[in-house]
C-alpha cells in the first residue's frame, strides 16, 4: 500500500491537479496548480513550501556514534559541531559512492541522517561492538521545506533563533507549542529551511506555518519545481545523476565523489588518518588523478541553438521542464567527451542548461564543447560551454540576515 | 566645456539604456543623460503610497528581445521575467474565460461557450506562430534603404524578398492580411464568440488610434503577438519590480559595461558645428562634448525640438511633422486593501488574477469605445487591461494588500470639449465605475487612485501627445518608414547624430531594439573602414 505523509490532508486538499508521484513509498505531488513555473518562482521570488517528509531518516545515538559514523561517512563528521549539519556521503571499498546525504548533529551523541533510499540494514549491521542505537525514524518524523527569499524573515516570526541560523546550521523551537528542529538546508540553492516535526503535530505545524504566511506569496510547491530548482542549484539527484554502486552492475554506472565534484568534503583529508570506508581508494583516486569525470555545469550557446532550429524552420523550444537522460557531449573534433543527465531551461538564468561529466582536462570553465540533440530525428550538436557548479548561486543562500557572509 | 565623452545619449528610458550599455560594451565612453531623478522613461515603479509600488506607465514585458538578455549579461544583474500564470476575461453578466498554463483546459473553456471556435483557436494559434516566426527576425535587423541606390542595401531588400518567398502561401497571406486589415476582419474567419474575438481583438487596439474593425489593428494584433516569455510567442511577463525594476537592471548593466548615468540632467539642445554634432547643452547651461550624440526621445523631439529644424533638409521635417502620434491610451493604478471578488468565481480567491484580465467582452464593446474617441471624447465604457501585480511579485504591496494597474482605452490627447486637467478625475471614476460593475464592492478596497492621462504621460515621460509607442504603430510609420522615408537606418541628416527612440524601427513597447540597432550602426559607422 502506498503510504501518505503526514501533511497529506492539507497537501491533497491543495493539490488541483489529482496527479501524485510515488516517491519512497509514498504519496509526493507533481505540481500543486496547472503551472510548475509559477511554483518554481514563488520560490525564487518569494518563498515555497516543499512536503519532503518521503525521506529516509536514521537516527543515530550514544557514546560512540561519532565514532561510528566517522568510519562510515567519507566525510569527517567529527568537523560538524552540535546544531550543525554536514552534506555527506558514503562509499563502498573502492571508492565509489553509495549515496549522499544530509547529517544533522543535534547534540554531542546524536544524529539524523537523510537519505533518498532505504540505509537502516546498511547501518545497523556495521555497528558492530560500538555503543550506538540505530533507529529509523522515517515515519516518526514530518519534514517541510520552506525555502525562497522570504523564508527567514516568515519563519524567524515563529522561531525567532532562526534569524541568526548560519548554513547548514540547526535550531530549535516550538511552532504552536510543538517541538520542531529547523536546519538551514534544502534542495533549491537558495536561502531556505527545512522543518522536522513529530509526525503527530505535523497538520499543527502546517496550520501554523499558513496562517504566518498569509498574503506573502507563498505558495506549496511540487517535485516538478524542485526539480528546476535542484538542477540550476547543482544539487545531484540519486537515480538521475548518479546510481548507487550497492546495485550497479558495472563501474560506467558507478561514480567516485571526486567525479561528483564532492572534492571539498576531503579537504582535512591529509591531516589524519581516520580509517573509513573507501579512504584507500580516494587517495589513490586523488594521488594518481584518475577521475574519469568532472561533474560539471553546461551552458548552451543561445546563438547555435536558435541557429539549429531555426535552419529546421522550427521555433526554437524553450522547456523549463528538465529532462533526465542521456545527452552525448562532444568536443571540437567530434570526439566523444562526456555526458549530460539533466538538461533544462533555466528561467532565471535565461539559457538551456545541462549537468554533465566531461572528461576532466576538458572540464576547464569556459570550454567549448559541443551537446547533442535530436532535432527532426537527426543528431545535432550545439555548442555550450562548461561553467562552474552550482549554475544559479544568490549570495543569499550562505549570507546571515545582516548581509554578511559566514 | 570640460567633460569629453565618445558618445552621448539623451533620455534614460529603456532604448536609451540598452544603447549607452551597448555603446559601452563597444568600447565608447558614454554617458547617459535622464532629465528625471530615475532612469525608465517610461518603464518606472515608483512607491507611490507606503509599500505599494505603482507600474506608472508600461507594466508588463513581452517584446524585449531576447539577444539583449544575452548579450547585456542581464541575469547578472537581476533580470527576472517572472510567469504571468493566467489570464481573465470577466463580464459583468457572469460569462467568463479564464485560461491559466493548462492547454487542454483552457481549450475547455472556450468550447463551454463555443465548441466550433475551441478547435478554431487551435488553428488561429498555429497559423498565428507561422506568422510570427515569418515575422520576427525583421524585429533584429536595420531596415534596408529601398531609395538608395548602394549595393549592399539592394542586397539586404532582395534577400527580405526572398525570406518571403518562402513562406507557404496561407502564412504569407496572412502575414498580408495582418498587416494590411483589421483585426476584426482576421478574427472573424476563425471564431463565432463575442468573447473570446473581443479578448483576441484588443492586442489590436492596445496603444493605437485604430478600433478593432478599423484597417490596421491588425497590425497592432500582430506586433503584440510577436512577443514571447521564454519561448511562448504571444505571452508576457512581468519583471520582478515592474518594468521600473527592470530599467533597473538595464542601468545597472550600462554601468557595469562602463557607462555613466546622469539624473536630474534635462538636455536643451544638441551643439552641432557645420553639420556635425559636437556635444549637448543642458538646460542648466553646462556643456558637455560627445563625437556622437544619440537621442532616445522621440521623431518630434529629436528632429524639432533638439536640433534646429533649419538645419534639416524640408522633405524630412515635413515628414515629421505629419508623422501620427494621437496618443489614446492611459494609465489608472490602484492601490486596494484586498484581492478583487469576481462572484462566478468568487471562491478562487488570487487564481484568476494571476495575470492580465481583460474588460472588453466583445468587438463591439470595444468598437463603441472607440466611436467615442473618433470624435473627441474618452470611452464612456472603456476597454481595460488590469494587472494585479502583486499576486505575481509580492514585494509590490504590503502583505495582503495589492497594487493593480489598468491601462485604459480610448483617451484621446486631444479632447474635443475641456482638457485633461480637468477631466482627469472623471476619468478615474468611469473607469472605476466599469470595474464596480465586474467586481462589486471594488470601490471599497480602493485605498488610493492614480489617473495618468495622455497629457500625464506627455508631461512626465516627454512621450509627444502621450503616445506610448512614440509614433502610431500605422503601416505608414514602419519598418523602412519609420521615422520617416530615408532616415530609418538610426542616422540623421547631421553627421554624428543618430536616434535610437521607440520612434525608430521597429517600435514602441519594451523592446530595446531600437536602442541594440542604433547601436550597431553607430559603432559600425566608427569602425575603421
Amino acid at each position: 500500500m502506498i503510504r501518505t505523509t503526514p501533511f497529506h490532508e492539507r497537501t491533497s486538499a491543495l493539490n488541483e491537479t489529482g496527479l501524485w508521484s510515488h516517491w519512497a513509498g509514498h504519496l509526493a505531488a507533481n505540481r500543486y496548480q496547472v503551472s510548475d513555473k509559477f511554483e518554481y518562482f514563488a520560490v525564487r521570488n518569494s518563498a515555497g513550501i516543499f512536503d519532503t517528509s518521503p525521506l529516509y531518516k536514521y537516527r543515530f545515538a550514544g557514546r560512540d556514534a561519532e565514532r561510528f559514523l566517522a568510519g562510515i561517512l567519507a566525510r569527517d563528521i567529527r568537523s560538524c559541531p552540535p546544531l550543525h549539519a554536514h552534506y555527506t556521503t558514503w562509499l563502498d571499498d573502492r571508492g565509489f559512492v553509495f549515496e549522499d546525504g544530509v547529517i544533522q548533529r543535534l547534540g554531542l551523541d546524536e544524529f539524523l541522517l537523510t537519505s533518498a533510499e532505504p540505509n537502516f540494514a546498511y547501518f545497523s549491521d556495521r555497528v558492530g561492538r560500538l555503543q550506538v542505537t540505530v533507529e529509523d525514524a522515517s515515519l516518526d518524523i514530518g519534514a517541510l521545506a520552506v525555502q525562497g527569499p522570504r523564508s527567514r524573515e516568515l519563519l524567524s516570526r515563529l522561531v525567532p533563533s532562526v534569524a541568526e541560523v548560519p548554513f547548514f546550521g540547526i535550531t530549535t523551537g516550538e511552532i504552536d507549542g510543538r517541538p520542531v528542529t529547523i536546519t538551514r538546508t534544502g534542495y533549491t540553492g537558495d536561502l531556505g529551511f527545512e522543518i522536522w516535526a513529530q509526525a503527530p503535530d505535523a497538520l499543527a505545524v502546517w496550520d501554523t506555518l499558513s496562517e504566518a504566511f498569509r498574503g506573502h506569496g507563498v505558495l506549496p510547491y511540487g517535485l516538478a519545481a524542485l526539480y528546476m530548482l535542484r538542477i540550476e542549484a547543482g544539487l545531484l539527484l540519486l537515480g538521475k545523476d548518479f546510481d548507487s554502486s550497492r546495485f550497479a552492475f558495472n563501474d560506467a554506472h558507478r561514480s567516485t565523489p571526486l567525479e561528483l565534484g564532492w572534492a571539498w568534503m576531503f579537504k582535512g583529508l591529509t591531516d589524519d588518518d581516520r580509517a573509513f570506508i573507501g579512504r584507500r581508494a580516494l587517495e589513490r583516486e586523488i594521488a594518481q588523478k584518475s577521475s574519469r569525470w568532472k561533474m560539471s555545469g553546461l551552458v548552451v550557446d543561445w546563438e547555435d541553438y536558435d541557429r539549429v532550429y531555426g535552419a529546421a524552420g522550427l521555433i526554437p523550444p524553450k522547456n523549463h521542464a528538465p529532462v533526465h537522460e542521456d545527452w552525448m557531449v562532444y568536443d571540437a573534433e567530434g570526439k566523444r567527451v562526456g555526458y549530460a543527465t539533466s538538461f533544462m531551461y533555466s528561467p532565471i538564468l535565461q539559457r538551456h542548461i545541462a549537468l554533465a561529466r566531461v572528461r576532466p582536462d576538458l572540464a576547464k570553465v569556459g570550454s567549448r564543447v559541443f551537446l547533442e540533440f535530436t532535432v527532426d530525428h537527426h543528431y545535432q550538436k550545439v555548442a555550450a560551454h562548461v561553467a562552474r557548479l552550482p549554475l544559479y548561486n544568490p549570495e543569499r543562500k550562505t549570507a546571515m540576515a545582516n548581509g554578511t557572509s559566514p | 566645456m570640460t567633460d569629453r565623452y565618445d558618445a552621448i545619449v539623451v533620455g534614460g528610458g529603456h532604448n536609451g539604456l540598452v544603447n549607452g550599455a551597448y555603446l559601452a560594451r563597444g568600447g565608447l565612453k558614454t554617458l547617459i543623460l535622464e532629465q528625471r531623478d530615475l532612469v525608465g522613461g517610461a518603464a518606472i515603479t515608483e512607491e507611490l503610497r507606503p509599500g505599494f509600488w505603482f507600474t506608472t506607465f508600461s507594466y508588463a514585458l513581452s517584446l524585449l528581445r531576447p539577444q539583449i538578455v544575452h548579450e547585456l549579461e542581464l541575469p547578472k544583474h537581476g533580470f527576472l521575467p517572472l510567469l504571468m500564470s493566467s489570464r481573465f476575461a470577466p463580464t459583468p453578466d457572469g460569462e467568463y474565460l479564464w485560461f491559466t498554463q493548462d492547454h487542454d483546459a483552457n481549450l475547455r473553456e472556450i468550447a463551454r461557450i463555443s465548441p466550433h471556435d475551441a478547435d478554431a483557436y487551435e488553428q488561429y494559434s498555429h497559423d498565428m506562430d507561422r506568422v510570427c516566426q515569418a515575422i520576427k527576425p525583421l524585429l533584429d535587423m536595420v531596415p534596408p534603404d529601398p531609395f538608395s541606390d548602394d549595393p549592399e542595401e539592394l542586397l539586404a531588400l532582395a534577400s527580405l524578398g526572398s525570406r518571403f518567398r518562402r513562406l507557404d502561401k496561407r502564412t504569407l497571406h496572412n502575414v498580408i492580411r495582418l498587416l494590411t486589415g483589421s483585426a476584426a476582419d482576421f478574427l472573424d474567419d476563425y471564431f463565432e464568440s463575442e468573447l473570446l474575438k473581443g479578448w483576441l481583438a484588443s492586442s489590436g487596439i492596445i496603444g493605437s488610434k485604430v478600433g478593432p474593425r478599423s484597417q490596421g489593428s491588425g497590425l497592432v494584433l500582430l506586433f503584440h503577438s510577436l512577443g514571447e516569455h521564454d519561448g511562448d510567442f504571444g505571452t508576457w511577463a512581468f519583471h520582478k519590480g515592474g518594468n521600473g525594476g527592470f530599467t533597473q537592471v538595464l542601468a545597472r548593466a550600462a554601468e557595469g559595461f562602463g557607462a555613466e548615468i546622469r539624473v536630474g540632467s534635462p538636455v536643451e539642445r544638441v551643439l552641432t558645428d557645420d553639420g556635425r554634432a559636437t556635444g549637448v547643452a543642458l538646460t542648466d547651461g553646462t556643456e558637455l562634448a560627445a563625437d556622437v550624440v544619440v537621442s532616445a526621445l522621440d521623431p518630434r523631439r529629436t528632429f524639432l525640438e533638439l536640433v534646429d529644424p533649419r538645419e534639416l533638409p524640408d522633405e524630412l521635417v515635413d515628414d515629421i511633422r505629419r508623422l501620427k502620434f494621437q496618443g489614446t491610451s492611459s494609465k489608472v493604478n490602484f492601490a486596494l486593501d484586498g484581492i478583487p471578488s469576481y462572484p462566478p468565481l468568487a471562491d478562487r480567491g488570487a487564481d484568476p488574477f494571476r495575470g492580465f484580465l481583460n474588460i472588453g467582452p466583445s468587438m463591439d464593446y470595444l468598437e463603441r469605445a472607440f466611436d467615442d474617441a473618433k470624435y473627441g471624447r474618452f470611452s464612456r465604457e472603456p476597454y481595460i487591461d488590469g494587472a494585479i501585480q502583486s499576486t505575481i511579485d509580492p514585494d509590490m504591496a504590503p502583505p495582503g494588500k495589492h497594487v493593480m494597474s489598468c491601462f485604459i482605452q480610448y483617451t484621446p490627447y486631444h479632447l474635443r470639449e475641456g482638457d485633461w486637467d480637468a477631466e482627469r478625475e472623471h476619468l478615474g471614476d468611469t473607469v472605476q465605475a466599469v470595474l464596480e460593475r465586474h467586481f462589486p464592492g471594488f470601490g471599497s478596497l480602493v485605498l488610493q487612485r492614480e489617473v495618468v492621462t495622455p497629457l500625464d504621460i506627455e508631461r512626465v515621460t516627454g512621450l509627444s501627445e502621450g503616445n506610448i509607442f512614440a509614433g502610431e504603430l500605422l503601416a505608414p510609420q514602419m519598418f523602412f518608414l519609420r521615422p520617416a522615408p530615408g532616415w530609418a537606418q538610426y542616422r540623421t541628416p547631421i553627421s554624428g547624430y543618430y536616434q535610437c527612440g521607440s520612434g525608430t524601427h521597429p517600435g514602441g513597447c519594451v523592446m530595446g531594439a531600437p536602442g541594440r540597432l542604433a547601436a550597431g550602426q553607430i559603432l559600425k559607422d566608427r569602425a575603421p573602414a
